[in-house]
């Protein structure tokens, strides 16, 4: 598809954003679907109806008044300029976007920030304390869990949330619950050592 | 995503009141559980809802053990909490077929209600522009001669051929689960093995739901026996993939002999798929591989491939006989140590 009629609604200037969709390639993913334009955030249009809703971002609670379109993707890059959490897919088929929300990890390009009024939302800025790095992400240093570091603070958000549920027993249990996470450098060995650190590290902590 | 209005109604009571159309036909209201096929399809703009009726808050969640065997389960319920629930866990395939869904982060946000309800991964349906009866009726069928290699050989019509994705439909259908559901009109029951229609001529419309009916519960009927069950999916990578072919199984044993049989066949058929002919042929049968091997071949008996799919065919077989054959070779927990 050279140019993609979904990216940018007539009625709209055509933007940075749906520029560089233009250029998204298609083809059959695992998920058989066409990979619609998605490399970036959609850029959402003004004049759609409106939601308000208080969201507490790494520890800040805040009031927003939003486009009801507005995915909680849309809200930390777009409007909050946190764009640790990374544009892949933008369908639910890659990870990069994961973050938790009241601890639990999910994909938040999927996700309306509309449904998330009184939540509490965690992404890769907000998970070091006091100017510490979080177990995970030194694992990940420590593991060479990463090539290029797009996929990273995806990872790194996933994994958090596999320790804390319990599914990093075993490395097999971690590359099947780590399996929502895509790299495309295929660093895969080095994720699941990482995770492995992590988890003995964080149940040290919970054992003194 | 096209604009529209979010709705936060605060009782099923006014969910099913303020609801509107999906705007396919056929297709019910435009609910909004945890959003991941109704967001995913908005975003491709096949799916282009006024407005989005949230369910957060208002469905119920949770599982119900009652007497015998009987479950009734939340639809609000996510994919996660159902996988770890003991209940699930004592007939594994309920848990297997969640867990060996999507990917964790999905399970996480997902709910039952929804997970039932999901769409067709059909390329042509979710490229929004091809021919596509579902999509758009009397349009034809660009997936006929075309990429096909995901979709259906079992239930099909000249009219689609777009398979049914989910797994876990195919471990409930095998337990004579029965839907509560609300709508304007009032409260009504369906039994789970009618909610889903084969595409015929009117591939559009997939469920027998209303367009204002919501489905607040699952009930379901569970045997002690169904601890021996597996759900054994066969997909292109290990984890985090759709089914190619799948087969929910449930074996009641007396030695190696089959006093009761349940099978259902997901990734290759239009619908939730039950073999109930399958099921009443292997009764009282001694189960050995060739009977394994034969059971499959039944299954796909009515089978016909598009092409590219035609490798579904002798896969759904050898996947039928593989899932018997596994849940013969379990170690079923005996009723004496459950709880
Ligand atoms: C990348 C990816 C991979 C996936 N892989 C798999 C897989 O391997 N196996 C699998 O089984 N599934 C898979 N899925 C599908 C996933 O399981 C479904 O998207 C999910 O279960 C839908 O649940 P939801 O609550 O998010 O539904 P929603 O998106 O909120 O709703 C889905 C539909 O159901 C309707 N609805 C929701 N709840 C109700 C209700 N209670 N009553 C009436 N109508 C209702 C909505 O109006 C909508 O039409 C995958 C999805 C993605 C994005
Ligand atoms: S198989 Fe069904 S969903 Fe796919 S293009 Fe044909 S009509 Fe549409």
């Amino acid at each position: 598809m050279a140019t993609d009629p979904r990216s940018a609604p007539p009625d709209l200037g055509i933007s940075r954003r749906s520029l560089l969709k233009g250029t998204a390639a298609s083809g059959a993913s695992a998920f058989g679907a066409f990979q619609a334009g998605a490399q970036e955030a959609e850029a959402v249009p003004a004049g759609g109806p409106e939601v308000e809703v208080e969201i507490t971002i790494n520890g800040r609670p805040e009031r927003f008044t939003l486009d009801a379109r507005t995915t909680l993707l849309d809200l930390l890059r777009e409007r909050l300029d946190l764009t640790g959490t990374k544009v892949g897919c933008n369908h639910g088929q890659c990870g990069a976007c994961t973050v938790l929300v009241d601890g639990t990890r999910i994909n938040s390009c999927l996700r309306l920030a509309a449904t998330l009024d009184g939540a509490e939302v965690t992404t890769i800025e907000g998970l070091a304390e006091a100017g510490e790095m979080h177990p995970m992400q030194q694992a990940f240093i420590d593991n060479d869990g990463f090539q290029c570091g797009y996929c990273t603070p995806g990872q790194i958000m996933s994994a958090v949330g596999c320790v804390t549920e319990g599914h990093a027993g075993s490395e097999a249990e971690i590359r099947e619950y780590m399996s929502g996470n895509l790299c495309r450098c295929g660093a895969y060995k080095g994720i699941v050592a990482a995770v492995v650190q992590a988890r003995d590290e964080t149940e040290a902590r919970g054992a003194s | 995503m096209r604009p529209f209005s979010f709705q936060k109604p605060g009782s099923v009571e006014e969910a099913v009141a303020v609801v509107e159309p999906m705007g396919v036909a056929g297709q019910g209201g435009a609910f909004h559980a945890g959003g991941t096929t109704v967001i995913d399809l908005m975003k491709l703009h096949v799916l282009q809802p006024p407005s989005l009726t949230d369910l957060g808050g208002v469905l119920e969640r949770g599982i119900e053990e009652g007497e015998d065997g009987t479950l009734r389960v939340g639809a609000g319920t996510t994919m996660a909490e159902a996988a770890e629930h003991p209940a699930f866990l004592r007939a594994p395939v309920l848990s297997e077929a969640l867990w060996k869904a999507a990917s964790a982060q999905l399970r996480n946000v997902a709910t039952l209600g929804g997970n039932l309800l999901q769409r067709t991964r059909c390329p042509y349906f979710r490229d929004n522009v091809s021919a596509c009866n579902k999509r758009e009726p009397g349009s034809g069928c660009a997936a006929k001669d075309g990429i096909n290699r995901l979709l259906a050989v079992l239930g099909t019509s000249e009219s689609c051929i777009a398979n049914y994705p989910g797994d876990w439909a195919n471990a409930l259908i095998l337990f004579d689960a029965v839907l509560e559901t609300r709508s304007g009109g009032g409260g009504r029951e369906i039994a789970f093995g009618d909610l889903h229609v084969p595409p015929g001529e009117d591939p559009a419309r997939e469920t027998i739901l209303g367009d204002d009916e919501l489905i607040t519960a699952i009930r379901l009927s569970v045997p002690e026996w169904a601890s021996r069950s597996v759900y054994t999916k066969v997909r292109d990578r290990d984890s985090y993939a759709f089914a190619l072919t799948s087969a929910a199984v449930a074996l009641d044993l007396d030695g190696d002999t089959v006093r009761e049989a349940r099978l259902a066949i997901g990734g290759a058929a239009t619908v939730p798929w039950r073999a109930r002919e399958v099921e009443d042929w292997l009764a009282g049968r001694e189960l050995t591989e060739d009977v394994a091997v034969e059971a499959g071949r039944r299954a796909f008996a009515g089978a016909r491939g598009w092409g590219e799919n035609d490798f579904k065919i002798p896969l759904g077989r050898d996947t039928v006989a593989r899932g018997l054959m596994e849940a013969k070779a379990m170690t079923p927990r005996n009723s004496g140590d459950s709880q």
